[in-house]
């Protein structure tokens, strides 16, 4: 009887293997195969569009010498970085104050779900539409942008060939600097939202008691924030900084849109995924060495993660000692 | 006590007009797109207005008028993100549910697996994805814009831990017993039970596909089956150049279905972001 009921069990497990099948058939074939594929190119000199089944040599790690030597790539690894910083610093700070705003239960704010659904709202529009509406809203010479600046009363001052001095309005995608900010502002402009309703659950999910026993023991909103929120909150926090690195660092439809679609002014907005792309399908078609720049890519990606979770686990021993600092406190 | 709760009805009103001033930084951007987009060229170089004009269809016209095919790029959008959510979703939750039911070999294998797939960049595989595609002849095809996203890891993901959160093992005996096939029982028994995780995860595959510009910019090459992003795209070209109402409107046609469906369905939709990160 036993025997049976286990020989019945195998075969009903069997039907597993017809369930995850699709999956691992498109999973082989769309995902593992050409990621292995790009892994070969990159090892090649394989030109156009034959791939591995036209004519190439192995070539050993030639794409990769070229690769760490490519200033034009470390160019672009700077951008990317510089642009996610400047979205991600002020993206989890307005958050973070946002989001122990909105549920400090002493402010009792109102309008705080119209509120969060408001804000989270860029976060769903199609990116190329909202580069493209960004691209004319920043306009030279007559973008709104421009016009309200002009309203009250900032110009550009342009130096002339002979030498006079002319006001007029703001080309912002000819400097570095400004596109590089705009860049950053829509991504803080698209994901601050998202990141506020991401912390808001990580404090609702904080044990409520705690703040309750914090209350009872006479301690102040800052610090409840400072010996409670934030130290619970650390692992929704590196959470968002893990996601927001992997995806900032292939950070491509906003670059790629605003200006030139290769990075300009001076390739300097242009990032890595920018680049890759500028290889392999605008005009050499390098698609060995854009292999080269995916796999380059992906070692950054990893070793930042990696930095991350060591970087955090160290302060560890720093939250213990806020923690002792804080039953000291309480003790007093 | 008094100067207690001064202070907390100033910080108060400090946070609200902080409020305030993000939630309009939110919403003009897009208010003054769809103002400028019903406004001549003529208003639309006078200055900024927050008053529409009135001139949607002659931007309409002109938008459409030099081959640009809105509406087929409308159509061809909807078409790929309707197919991409149904073989996406519907594939995803019958993996999630052979992962969780049954007790087959390499079952953790492919648990690892989906779990490793969901920290690797979809960038590391493109240019082999390209030329697998290629050499499949499907450059400039849906089919692999469509077919590959059936393997969806993070869906997959979302979906287990909605199923070993809900489903009881008596509910499946029953219906062995009762006598239904193991596809009926996924089919008419566990899919209606798991909806609301379905639901979610149909919005965000929508959405993402939807908004998707990369994959079918690189792919697609005739006009003709253009989606709505990549039309967009090409409202940065010279025959627009000064054509701003057009452009805006352009842009409005891509982005209001979503404002639209996100306006109706809001409260869902953030609730959903945070339903299988967080254990509440």
């Amino acid at each position: 009887m036993k025997q049976k009921t286990i020989g019945n069990e195998t075969r009903v497990n069997r039907w597993g293997y017809f369930f995850v099948l699709p999956f691992v058939i498109v999973y082989f074939a769309f995902q593992f195969y050409p990621t292995i594929y790009t892994l070969a190119l990159a090892f090649t000199n394989s030109k156009g569009f034959t791939g591995l089944s036209g004519n190439y040599k192995f070539v050993g790690g030639v794409n990769f010498l070229r690769l760490v030597t490519d200033k034009y790539f470390w160019g672009a690894v700077e951008n990317t970085f510089i642009m996610w910083g400047w979205n991600f610093i002020p993206q989890l700070g307005v958050a973070l104050i946002l989001s122990i705003w909105l549920s400090d239960s002493r402010l009792k704010l109102k309008g705080r779900g119209f509120f969060r659904a408001v804000i989270y709202m860029p976060n769903l529009l199609t990116t190329a539409s909202v580069a493209l509406l960004f691209r004319s809203l920043f306009g030279y010479p007559l973008g709104p942008v421009n016009q309200f600046l002009q309203s009250l009363g900032f110009f550009a001052e342009v130096t002339r060939e002979d030498g006079s001095v002319v006001q007029e309005a703001f080309n912002f995608f000819r400097y570095v600097s400004a596109s590089r900010g705009i860049v950053a502002f829509i991504q803080w402009w698209m994901w601050y939202g998202h990141t506020v309703i991401m912390l808001m659950a990580g404090i609702t999910s904080i044990n409520e008691s705690l703040f309750e026993s914090a209350l009872v023991d006479g301690a102040n909103s800052r610090q409840t924030t400072w010996y409670i929120t934030l130290p619970l909150l650390r692992p929704m926090m590196l959470f968002i900084l893990v996601t927001s690195m992997i995806g900032g660092m292939q950070m491509l439809d906003i670059p790629f849109l605003l200006t030139d679609m290769r990075g300009g002014p001076d390739f300097r907005i242009r990032t890595t995924i920018v680049y890759m792309y500028n290889m392999a399908f605008q005009g050499v078609n390098d698609y060995a060495y854009a292999a080269a720049i995916c796999i380059g890519v992906f070692v950054i990606i990893f070793a930042l993660a990696l930095i991350i979770f060591f970087g955090m686990q160290d302060r560890s021993e720093l939250k213990r000692a806020r923690a002792a600092k804080l039953a000291g406190r309480i003790a007093k | 006590m008094k100067s207690y709760s001064t202070a907390l009805n100033i910080k108060r009103l400090f946070i609200y007009i902080l409020m305030i001033f993000l939630g309009l930084l939110a919403v003009l951007p897009i208010y003054l797109m769809l103002v400028n987009a019903t406004r001549t060229n003529a208003q639309i170089n006078e200055g900024i207005s927050l008053m529409p004009g009135g001139n949607a269809m002659f931007n309409w016209k002109t938008l459409t008028n030099r081959q640009f095919q809105i509406q087929q790029g409308f159509f061809n959008s909807l078409f790929i993100s309707l197919s991409t959510t149904i073989l996406s979703v519907y594939f995803s939750a019958m993996t999630a549910y052979g992962l969780h039911v049954y007790k087959f070999k390499g079952r953790n294998f492919l648990w690892g697996l989906i779990l490793l797939v969901m920290m690797i960049p979809p960038a590391l595989g493109f240019i082999g994805f390209y030329q697998f595609v290629a050499q499949l002849r499907l450059l400039d095809s849906y089919i692999p814009i469509i077919i590959p996203s059936i393997a969806a890891a993070a869906t997959v993901l979302f979906l287990r831990q909605y199923l070993s959160a809900i489903l009881s093992f008596d509910l499946l005996d029953a219906a062995r017993i009762d006598g239904a096939g193991e596809f009926r029982t996924f089919n008419t028994i566990i899919l209606p039970i798991i909806t609301p995780a379905i639901a979610t995860q149909c919005i965000f595959t929508f959405v993402g596909s939807w908004n998707n510009f990369f994959t079918p910019f690189v792919l697609i090459s005739s006009t003709k089956k253009y989606t709505l992003p990549m039309l967009v795209q090409m409202l940065r070209g010279d025959i627009y150049r000064t054509e701003y109402g057009a452009i805006y409107l352009g842009i409005a046609v891509s982005i209001v279905p979503i404002i639209i469906f996100y306006s109706v369905m809001s409260r869902y939709i953030i609730s959903g972001l945070t339903m299988g990160s967080v254990k509440e």
